[in-house]
């Protein structure tokens, strides 16, 4: 096994475009240490991506924030201007693991990990971020949803690295919210979760929604529908009732030990009305 | 030296105060030994190899190619552990179930084991192992196991305990029967009854350290082992057992422990390491993953029982009677019947039964978990009981009262109680104002008693007097729950002096006389007794020695708070002896001071709870939250209140997560899903409100100063506490634990479905 950490993107890349065998990327390391330990994964080689210094920042740029993809997700939570303008992707990244592992993991790792579980993918996919993704091949931007693939599989290449998670600025009267239902307060897997984001006319109507749906499916579901559910409406109660039967509808779970088919679909429509709500006094709706 | 165990009232000076525990600074500065933090020149590392199947024979266990891969010192299989159990049949089954012979009967199951120079080589030796499996039908639910279609585990298993001796076999052990008077009778007077049948899943002790150990061998047929358990002494008798080894030549060092809750008064990987350690020459340290640990050892019986309880108008019982089916793994047991005894304990009944069936599955060996077996139980009871007073129009907790078991009430189980806390620990929760605390909307507050019978034991302990007058009191329990701040209470107590001045160790194998392991909550309880025993032997020696100071006679000279004091006229201007100057001349008065004491602690007074919880349950999602929780029991005496605070804490932390969460989930190959803390879910610090305590002190009269143990009936009562609470507060009856979220919104939707 050999631990490399290179300084820069363009060396990281080399080094994976270039490896024989299996090669992993660490950057918190909150689930490829895990695996190592637990004897699942034993990579031939290891590419260490903290020491690259542009991946350990958060930019805010002309067009929104550009996350490195080593900057940990406790430090998502410490940037306010962030906070301000996607109050539900950060809310979401630190509702990964605990505490400890929030000061070591990071979105674009919760991304790659590709489980359908992921907390931090819904609220991102519901935000509409974006990846960008550099490889042998140079640089490309990706929307974050076609990440994962399936459980455990991405769509990356050989050698291709995401080096940030990019968001929009914000529209005004625009809010979000994520919400994941686990039977424990903390320190658990999300059984079913649900990430809204949308933007208000001044009368409060919405005119724009992004509905998405986690561990609901093989990968997060980004359900037009339920957008559409309330897209053209104030929240009301008709409004939140359609919103939750379309995500009942349109959930494609499995059972499995931390849920049934079942509760996961009703739970995931109730999670979608109440990150709803949220999402909506956010944006300044009443 | 007659040791009078008998109660008498007593002002107190040191027990009942709150010092801090002498072993507390190093665990939490992290300088404390846990089993895996000792090590050894030249040790290897041990690995076991576990059988990914349910049932299956072993054809055959090919080793070959793991002997040869560099750095591995040595493999081994049940070959190497031969059977010399000698028609011990219980032994035989603790041997099959270290190192599996000819089938492999859970998922986890050991079938071979290696030790080897690092971790690395020993993982890698795992895989070159080759077991040719041939897989067989498996079964692990209770119910479809007692099935005459289920596939049987041990063929050579008759139903004990039958009028008639079965002409089959089954995968029923044993039937076992409790009860007295005509419970037919009872229910012909009866004005209403409920009858109902639950569930509970199994569950893990879930002890934070996994089970760990290192054994030395040596070539001279002595050896050591240090190891993290709850009964150095048993472990010595069942290593040297298993190993054929005279138990005099192995010593055992108990580690601290991270917890055990009976989950480590059993043994695993130990005879494995020693029979390692045997064939390689080198010490072998063996520390489980925690994998390992929730796959092979541990789980308490997943459990289905039915529960028939009828009553008058006046809430009188008439009749009470259960059916209890408990699962022990592929091995017998006495589960069910441990239920079948504790079901009822908590009330005065004229006519009542109960019948335990004990059922092998295909799951790891049942272990002991914290008053095992009487949870479950209590549960059905406790739930059925609450739904009675329901029909009836009475308060839950006034119908408990009327049906309370007193001092002179004949047992469900039999004995004819003394005096007892039942009755105490039901009027305190009537007055607590919990009770009457207002509730919000979607909550739901429950309550419910719980029973331990509490054991004595074999207990031997030694107490020396240094020379600087300071006390070292070694104690062959081991200190699972601050017992060695207990009983250095107990000691100065005794001896009058300061607590500072004493010091507890827990002595290993080879330096103090036999001692039962620290279960039945009797570490305090046995161990204190033999120390009190330990102390007033020392005291008749101090007072030897004063009066040879003084040249006067023995009988003239008394023991009083800490000084030897010479009593009588003539004596009247000797002032007094401290035990400080008796002991520092005791070099010149014959030598050193000591106590000695071994004694089977009797009359271990039996034990009561009573709980109350809030819950609040989104009707929406499942979800719950504990809002609130009291925990109300009788100590006998409390040495150390914190202590005893701490166990009733810790108990309903455990049945906290027991009732709502925590479970093994099997999948339809017979292997088990969540064999770790992410999927097996305790509860964390935020999943739990400040559990509030109130201690009841009604002196068990078998003990010098009153004390019961208090360790195990804490976990009693919350499964049906919170199973009342949650159905109050859910509107619809939860007869099937633990109440996860997804089975509390299905009930509710079935609810609303009619």
């Amino acid at each position: 096994m050999r631990y490399i950490r290179p300084l820069s993107i363009e060396d990281a890349v080399g080094l994976l475009a270039g490896s024989t065998g299996t090669a992993a990327i660490l950057a918190g390391g909150s689930d490829l240490l895990v695996r190592m330990k637990g004897g699942f994964v034993e990579p031939d080689l290891i590419v260490d991506i903290k020491a690259i210094e542009a991946l350990s920042e958060i930019r805010e740029t002309a067009d929104g924030f550009s996350i490195g993809a080593a900057v940990p997700c406790a430090v998502l939570g410490e940037s306010t201007a962030l906070k301000k303008a996607w109050p539900g992707v950060v809310e979401a990244a630190k509702l990964i693991g605990s505490k400890q592992v929030q000061g070591r993991c990071t979105i674009t790792g919760n991304l790659c990990n590709a489980s359908p579980a992921a907390d931090s993918v819904p609220a991102l996919v519901a935000a509409g971020a974006r990846a960008s993704v550099v490889g042998p091949g140079g640089r490309r931007t990706i929307p974050v949803g076609s990440v994962p693939t399936g459980p455990g599989k991405t769509s990356l290449a050989k050698g291709e690295i995401i080096e940030a998670i990019l968001l929009d600025k914000r529209a005004p009267r625009s809010g979000d919210a994520y919400l994941r239902f686990i039977p424990r307060t903390e320190m658990d897997i999300a059984v079913v979760s649900a990430g809204v984001n949308l933007t208000l006319d001044e009368r409060g109507v919405v005119t724009a929604a992004r509905v998405a749906l986690g561990a609901a499916a093989p990968t997060v579901l980004l359900v037009e529908e339920a957008a559409e559910a309330i897209i053209g409406r104030t929240l009301d109660e008709a409004a939140l009732e359609r919103l939750a039967k379309v995500c009942f509808g349109a959930c494609r779970p499995i059972d499995d030990k931390r849920g049934t088919i079942e509760f996961r679909r009703k739970v995931a429509g109730v999670l979608a009305k109440r990150a709803a709500t949220t999402a909506y006094a956010r944006a300044g709706g009443k | 030296m007659n040791f009078d165990p008998r109660y008498s009232t007593r002002n107190f000076a040191s027990v009942g105060t709150r010092p801090i525990r002498p072993d507390g600074v190093d665990k939490v500065t992290g300088r404390a030994r846990y089993g895996a933090d000792f090590n050894m020149a030249g040790q290897l590392v041990g690995r076991v190899l576990r059988s990914p199947h349910a049932h299956a024979t072993i054809r055959k266990i090919d080793t070959s190619k793991a002997e040869k891969l560099p750095g591995v010192k040595a493999v081994i299989t049940a070959a190497d552990l031969p059977d010399l159990t000698d028609g011990d049949a219980a032994m035989y089954d603790i041997l099959d179930n270290c190192m599996a012979r000819t089938k492999a009967l859970y998922d986890g199951h050991a079938v071979a084991a290696v030790a080897a120079v690092d971790v690395r080589t020993a993982r890698q030796a795992l895989k070159l192992i080759e077991v040719d499996y041939e897989l067989l039908p498996h079964v692990t639910d209770v119910d479809e196991a007692m099935k005459h279609s289920a596939p049987l585990i041990n063929d050579a298993i008759f139903t004990e305990g039958l009028e008639e001796k079965p002409v089959k076999p089954s995968n029923v052990t044993k039937r076992s029967q409790f009860g007295h008077g005509d419970v037919h009778q009872g229910f012909g007077h009866a004005d209403f009854i409920v009858e109902r049948s639950f569930k509970t899943e199994q569950t893990h002790q879930g002890y934070i350290e996994p089970h760990a150990c290192v054994a030395s061998v040596s070539s001279d047929g002595t050896a050591d082992l240090w190891v993290c358990t709850q009964g150095h002494f048993v472990y010595r008798q069942h290593c040297a057992q298993l190993l054929g080894m005279e138990a005099s030549k192995l010593r055992v060092t108990s580690s601290e422990i991270g917890g055990g809750f009976g989950g480590k008064t059993h043994v695993w990987a130990e005879p494995v390491a020693l029979a390692l350690s045997r064939k390689a020459g080198r010490p072998v340290k063996l520390v489980m993953t925690r994998d390992e640990v929730f796959r092979a050892s541990g789980p308490t019986s997943a459990t289905s029982i039915d529960v028939k309880i009828g009553a008058r108008k006046d809430g009188t019982i008439t009749a009470a009677e259960a059916t209890l089916r408990y699962s022990c793994g592929p091995y017998p047991g006495s589960w069910a019947e441990i239920g079948a005894m504790t079901a009822f304990a908590c009330y005065r009944l004229e006519n009542v039964k109960t019948v335990g069936y004990e059922v092998l599955v295909n799951r790891p060996k049942t272990a002991a978990y914290r008053a095992p077996s009487a949870p479950m139980a209590a549960f059905a009871v406790e739930s059925a009981v609450d739904e009675l007073a329901k029909e009836i129009g009475m308060d839950p907790v006034d119908f408990r009262i009327k049906n309370a078991a007193q001092e002179g009430t004949r047992s469900s189980y039999g004995p004819v109680y003394g005096p007892i806390g039942i009755g105490p620990t039901l009027e305190a929760v009537k007055n607590h104002p919990h009770m009457k605390a207002p509730l919000g909307k979607n909550q739901g507050r429950g309550m419910a008693c719980g029973f331990w019978f509490n054991f004595g034991g074999q207990t031997c302990t030694d107490l020396n007097i240094g020379m600087d007058g300071s006390v070292s009191l070694a104690v062959g329990t081991v200190d699972v729950g601050g017992s060695r701040a207990s009983l250095s209470l107990v000691a100065a107590e005794e001896l009058g002096i300061a607590y500072e001045q004493v010091k507890a160790i827990v002595a290993d194998t080879s330096s103090l006389g036999y001692n039962d392991m620290t279960d039945g909550s009797r570490g305090t309880f046995s161990s204190s007794m033999a120390t009190i025993s330990a102390a007033r032997n020392a005291i008749k020696i101090l007072r030897e020695r004063a009066a040879q100071m003084w040249d006067i006679a023995v009988d003239d000279v008394v023991w009083e708070q800490g000084h030897a004091v010479a009593k009588g006229e003539k004596h009247g201007n000797l002032g007094k002896l401290s035990l400080k100057e008796i002991a520092a001349a005791s070099g010149t008065t014959g030598g050193p001071i000591a106590g000695h004491s071994e004694l089977v602690a009797d009359g271990a007074g039996v034990s009561f709870a009573t709980h109350i919880c809030d819950i609040e349950v989104d009707p929406e999602t499942g979800a719950t939250r504990v809002l609130r929780y009291t925990v109300v029991q009788d100590a006998g005496k409390a040495v150390h209140p914190t202590y005893v605070e701490g166990q009733y804490q810790g108990g309903a932390a455990q049945g906290i997560g027991w009732a709502l969460n925590e479970e093994y989930i099997y999948g339809k190959d017979g292997r088990l899903q969540n064999p770790g803390f992410l999927d097996y879910r305790i509860p964390v610090c935020s999943d739990l409100p400040m559990i509030d305590t109130q201690i009841l002190e009604i002196p068990n009269p078998n003990h010098p100063y009153g004390v019961r143990g208090v360790g195990e009936t804490s976990i009693v009562p919350p499964l049906a506490a919170i199973a009342n609470a949650v159905s109050n507060a859910a509107g619809v009856r939860m007869a099937h634990i633990p109440m996860s979220p997804p089975r509390i919104l299905a009930a509710i939707e079935a609810e609303r479905a009619g």
